[in-house]
């Protein structure tokens, strides 16, 4: 009697571990389709295609890269809305920044399932690797993200999975235990030596991992954001901009956010009808938006840090050019704010 | 067959490849899509993507700054 071919889901993230846990399945001959999860915090892409000096770069979606390797599906879900109640209010708390990990992999991992269930698929595939992360990947928090998620033994990690009990695919023989690995650790090395196996040479290695939640910098912007609203929230429009830019706290009730370069203050320019906002009209320089109520002598102050990062910093006097949220502009002569005049601790 | 368009200006990727998954699910096969988009991103990305799920990039061109990608909907779902 012939049974039906059985299907998984795959968690892509671009990176190695998911693209050789979802290889491992498909040799098993399991169909496998990819999901991948946008929560508006994946490095993927985002800074290469602003700043002008990554735009000669080859740009690519990893995740979509991997599926086409693998000649498997992809689908991106955007979980931007549903992603904020996952950071705010992480049960299982922060790692060492604003990286909400275990309850992130809970969540990923229990909309995988939903997406599973809707669309006919058996079971659910990561690439976790049992000692890997500090949270989300240790021998006592994996059982979490199974129970927790409601997959329960319907998750399989390929990599790990020798290390784990016997979930529901292996107890059923639609994958065969003796071909699944005993992976462990923060070791590379048999992640890459199983790549060489498969023949892949080109993969993606992300330093840091794939979010901006784990950078400390802007965990540090993402804090100050909360902080001077008085509450925690923010809109995808809020965490782009913590991605761009200098950003200076100058006083507690505004900040500035400096364009470094050209990509950056052409990304700013979407934003200038949102934010009060001033540019160097005398010399070339930065795109400034201003976050907050400035009085005027703030936006003076304003305008004078705006010259400092111009090309007039040097000079005695740079025009500034300010438009309100009406629209209208007026020009400030201001001589710039000397370096030695903003404090370490405006810049967040 | 019906011509649509979608304007993913200013969104970064992988949202106009996003936009691009869910506008093409309501279409059918044989209509054809223009994806506008200033993302240079999108111009790997959103064909990248085609070549996966099964739709035919037509034709990929940048003008004044904007990548523009023609799509026709493939037949699977």
């Amino acid at each position: 009697m012939s049974h039906p071919q059985r299907k998984a889901v795959a968690l892509v993230s671009g990176g190695l571990d998911s693209m050789l846990a979802a290889k491992v399945i498909q040799e098993q001959g399991v169909h496998v389709e990819g999901i991948n999860f946008y929560t508006g915090f994946c490095v993927e892409g985002h800074t290469h295609a602003i700043r002008r000096k990554d735009q000669g770069k080859e740009k690519r979606n990893n995740a979509l890269w991997v599926a086409e390797q693998l000649g498997m599906k992809l689908h991106i879900v955007d979980i931007v809305e549903e992603y904020k109640d996952v950071l705010l209010n992480p049960k299982h708390g922060y790692g060492a920044n604003m990286n909400p990990c275990l309850d992130c992999k809970i969540f990923m991992v229990h909309k995988a399932l939903e997406w599973a269930d809707s669309h006919g698929f058996d079971f659910i595939i990561t690439g976790e690797v049992v000692g890997q992360r500090p949270m989300s990947q240790r021998k006592d928090t994996m059982p979490v993200v199974a129970r927790e998620s409601g997959a329960m033994d319907r998750l399989l990690r390929p990599l790990c999975a020798k290390n784990l009990p016997a979930t529901l695919p292996e107890r059923e023989g639609w994958v065969k235990r003796d071909e699944l690995f005993d992976f462990s650790g923060r070791s590379r090395k048999p992640q890459m030596a199983l790549a060489a196996q498969f023949g892949f040479t080109d993969y993606a290695t992300p330093a840091g991992g794939c979010c901006f939640l784990t950078d400390e910098a802007y965990s540090r912007k993402l804090v100050d954001l909360w902080q001077v609203r008085g509450k925690r929230a923010y809109e995808l429009d809020d965490i782009m901009l913590l991605k761009v830019g200098r950003h200076l706290r100058p006083r507690p009730h505004f900040k500035l956010i400096v364009g470094r370069e050209e990509g950056e203050n052409n990304f700013l320019e979407g934003y200038r009808k949102q934010f009060l906002h001033l540019r160097p009209i005398s010399h070339p320089g930065p795109l400034v938006l201003i976050d907050g109520a400035a009085n005027e002598d703030d936006i003076r102050l304003a305008a004078r840090i705006t010259a400092r990062y111009s090309k007039g910093n040097s000079a005695p006097l740079v025009t500034v050019q300010v438009t309100d949220l009406q629209g209208d502009n007026r020009m400030l002569e201001v001589p710039p704010l000397p370096p030695g005049e903003i404090p370490e601790a405006w810049y967040l | 067959m019906s011509r649509h368009q979608l304007d993913a200006r200013r969104l970064l990727c992988p949202l106009p490849v996003i936009r691009t998954q869910d506008k093409v699910a309501q279409l059918r096969p044989g209509d054809v899509l223009e994806v506008v988009c200033t993302d240079p991103g999108a111009l790997n990305d959103i064909p990248a993507w085609c070549r996966i799920n099964g739709h035919q990039v037509l034709e990929t061109r940048r003008e004044e700054g904007e990548v523009i990608v023609e799509i026709e909907v493939g037949d699977e779902p």
